[in-house]
């Protein structure tokens, strides 16, 4: 039925077993409308957020999936500034990937304010010493590169590619891809350093508060570097699930490759800056505020924030998946490259939710307890929302436009065109 | 401009004296049109811009002392009035009044991201979860001076700066620049039936705060006074609100200290 959509050359399944699919993510999806909608009329009391966790669930995860999406804009200078050729491969899935996590981040955060009409008050009567300001002029703008990075590639869909001005625009719009790279990558550079500025600020509470370069703490550089190091392995991770559900091989494993060991090494130098960071603020920033490590650690309800979470970020999901990927015959054998490239992803997030949720709940005057906080349905419907859009927008690029160019080459049809 | 050569008011709370008996809270609710609900049992929900602590010196009986600490908005000036709240808010909704030494909120401004919240760390800013809804008859009973706030944005004790204005209002119609240290004082100093709060001019010695907290100006306002201390001293913000106590442990309860083995 929608054949004359799909991209010459590939294969892919019956329209019904695509709508149903469709159908069943679409029901999710719709559950985070409602709940969407539930905020947005009776407002935040709707969460389970409270005066001590001004920050949560949202936060997190707008945080985590700009350190995912970060894929976008490493592969793109890799591939048009650095010049790694063979990424040509792999940069428009990173791309999509890029633009679902830059999309959902700015759902998210449209949800997330108390005065939603009075969003646009971050650019009028900016602050420019907030890191927020930065973080909203730097991602509205890069979204708005991810969106002309996209666009070519919807224009080659076979139907839209057949109108001249389409076509054209689409070929030149490639010319020039460099610039917008290069663009994407000086302002990403500012957003995610900024995301991790927001915790790093803080000079009140001791768990997030970093030292740094001028007005720079060392988390705004540590938070580029990871994303510039997860990112890529997120791109990876989602290159591979959707060749476990096509059940196809769409990328060469000499680009996986060589974008995991990039990533590998990017993730192994910023895991041994993460754990230089971490024993200064432990032995030098927190105690001259008051604290020490473990007071960071300890005493909270059912330790969920004890020393387990440390070692999970900064060892099994930092310097295990870092040694994984810089080894190559650890990378080539595909199960254990899935599993690093989970792990480095797991490890982006929890760093990411340490530093909001964490920060938020040590106690800060000697004479308060540790705060507690449980998301509540709305919260999560509104989190997964994205997830779903996400996976509607992937699933239609894919069967739609010619996400991956290597597709044909490695899955040739019998006797098809 | 320097916050050492303008007004710097500040507050100081002796500890001995407060009684825990919360006329302070209540009346800053009501001076302040702070806005309450039905079932406000949940404290991590409410707005009280004041707020009334118990600390313990975690003794078994008969050693088990109490004490009880007020806590307004420390009206932090951090280092030039650099304030934890202020610096973060990124569209300008709070800010460092060079003038008073006060923070203070414009709720029309606030667009509710709550950066600020998670900045303070004595959680003096609150957010409005819900819409405020009084009981009937109560709205006549408001305080015209004092604008209510609409669900959405974070609010926080600002030193009852209405009664400054009118204050300032009152002396220009006088032909007067400055204020005498009766015509400007907070609702909960006022309130207080024990005498436990005294606000005024830190930076004024004939001030009482000055005489009591004799805040080392050249040392960002660390109290001289033995006796008295600041919360949270260590982090650098630097507040205006002095407390005072002639107990060790309480003083100690003040700040975090990293315990020497």
């Amino acid at each position: 039925m929608d054949s004359a959509l799909i991209p010459k050359g590939v294969k892919r399944c019956p329209i019904g077993q695509f709508a149903l699919f469709i159908a069943v993510v679409g029901a999710v999806l719709l559950w985070g409308v409602v709940a969407m909608l539930l905020i947005y009329i009776k407002g935040l009391n709707q969460t389970n957020m409270n005066n001590a966790y001004g920050f949560a669930l949202w936060i997190w995860a707008d945080l985590a999936v700009i350190a995912l999406g970060g894929g976008a804009f490493f592969t793109g200078l890799l591939r048009y500034i650095i010049g790694k050729d063979e990424l040509k491969n792999i940069i428009n899935y990173a791309v999509l990937i890029g633009f679902v996590c830059y999309s959902s981040a700015l759902l998210i955060l449209a949800i997330d304010v108390g005065q939603p009409l009075r969003a646009w008050f971050i650019f009028w009567h900016a602050n420019v010493h907030s890191m927020l300001t930065e973080v909203a002029f730097c991602l509205t703008c890069y979204f708005g590169v991810l969106t002309i990075e996209y666009v070519p590639l919807v224009l080659e869909n076979r139907q839209v590619d057949k109108v001249p001005f389409f076509h054209h625009l689409s070929h030149n719009m490639h010319g020039i891809m460099a610039i917008f790279a290069a663009t994407g990558a000086f302002l990403s550079f500012f957003h995610q350093g900024s995301l991790g500025g927001v915790s790093g600020v803080l000079f009140g509470r001791p768990f997030g508060f970093r030292t740094g370069i001028n007005i720079w703490p060392w988390t705004f550089f540590l938070y580029t570097w990871s994303a510039a190091a997860c990112g890529p392995c997120f791109t990876i991770f989602i290159t591979r699930i959707t060749e476990m559900v096509t059940r196809k091989k769409l990328v060469k494993d000499n680009v996986i490759d060589l974008l995991a060991k990039i990533a590998g090494w990017m993730l192994l130098t910023y895991i041994t800056a993460k754990i230089i960071d971490t024993v200064y603020w432990a032995m030098v920033t927190a105690p001259a505020m008051g604290f020490t490590l473990m007071d960071f650690y300890s005493n909270n309800p059912g330790s969920v924030y004890g020393i387990w979470i440390l070692i999970a970020e900064v060892g099994i999901c930092g310097l295990l998946p870092a040694v994984m990927l810089v080894s190559s015959g650890i990378r080539r054998n595909p199960t254990l490259l899935f599993i690093a490239v989970t792990l480095a992803a797991i490890g982006a997030c929890l760093n990411r939710w340490v530093m909001v949720l964490q920060t938020q709940a040590v106690p800060v005057l000697s004479f308060e307890k540790w705060f507690t906080y449980m998301p509540s349905w709305q919260e999560i419907a509104t989190t997964i929302l994205p997830v779903a859009y996400g996976i509607i927008l992937i699933a239609l690029s894919y069967r739609y436009l010619p996400i991956f160019p290597q597709e044909r080459e490695l899955n040739p049809i019998e006797g098809g065109k | 401009m320097d916050q050492q050569k303008n007004k710097k008011y500040g507050m100081v709370i002796d500890l001995d004296k407060c009684t825990g008996c919360g006329s302070c809270m209540v009346a800053c609710m009501a001076e302040n049109n702070v806005p309450f609900r039905e079932d406000d049992t949940d404290k991590l929900l409410s707005v009280s811009w004041m707020q009334v602590y118990r600390l313990s010196n975690g003794k078994a009986f008969p050693h088990t002392e109490e004490c009880y600490l007020p806590r307004p908005c420390q009206q932090c000036e951090g280092h030039h009035g650099h304030s934890p709240c202020v610096s973060v808010c990124p569209a300008t909704a709070t800010d460092y009044d060079m003038h008073t030494g006060i923070v203070s909120q414009i709720y029309t401004r606030c667009f509710g991201c709550r950066y600020c919240m998670a900045a303070c760390p004595y959680h003096v800013r609150q957010f409005n979860w819900w819409d405020p809804v009084w009981p009937t008859g109560m709205e006549r009973s408001l305080n015209p001076d004092v604008s209510v706030r609409m669900r959405g944005v974070v609010e926080k004790c600002s030193f009852c700066f209405s009664r400054y204005q009118t204050s300032m209002n009152k002396a220009f119609l006088e032909g007067r620049r400055e204020l005498e240290e009766h015509e400007y004082q907070t609702a909960c100093t006022q309130a207080c039936p024990a005498g436990a709060i005294v606000f005024g001019d830190l930076n004024n010695p004939k001030h009482a705060v000055h005489k009591l907290a004799q805040p080392d100006l050249a040392h960002e306002g660390k109290p001289r006074n033995p006796k008295a201390f600041r919360l949270l001293e260590r982090l650098g913000t630097n507040t205006k609100v002095y407390y005072l106590s002639s107990r060790e442990w309480v003083r100690k309860a003040g700040d975090n200290e990293v315990k020497k083995a």
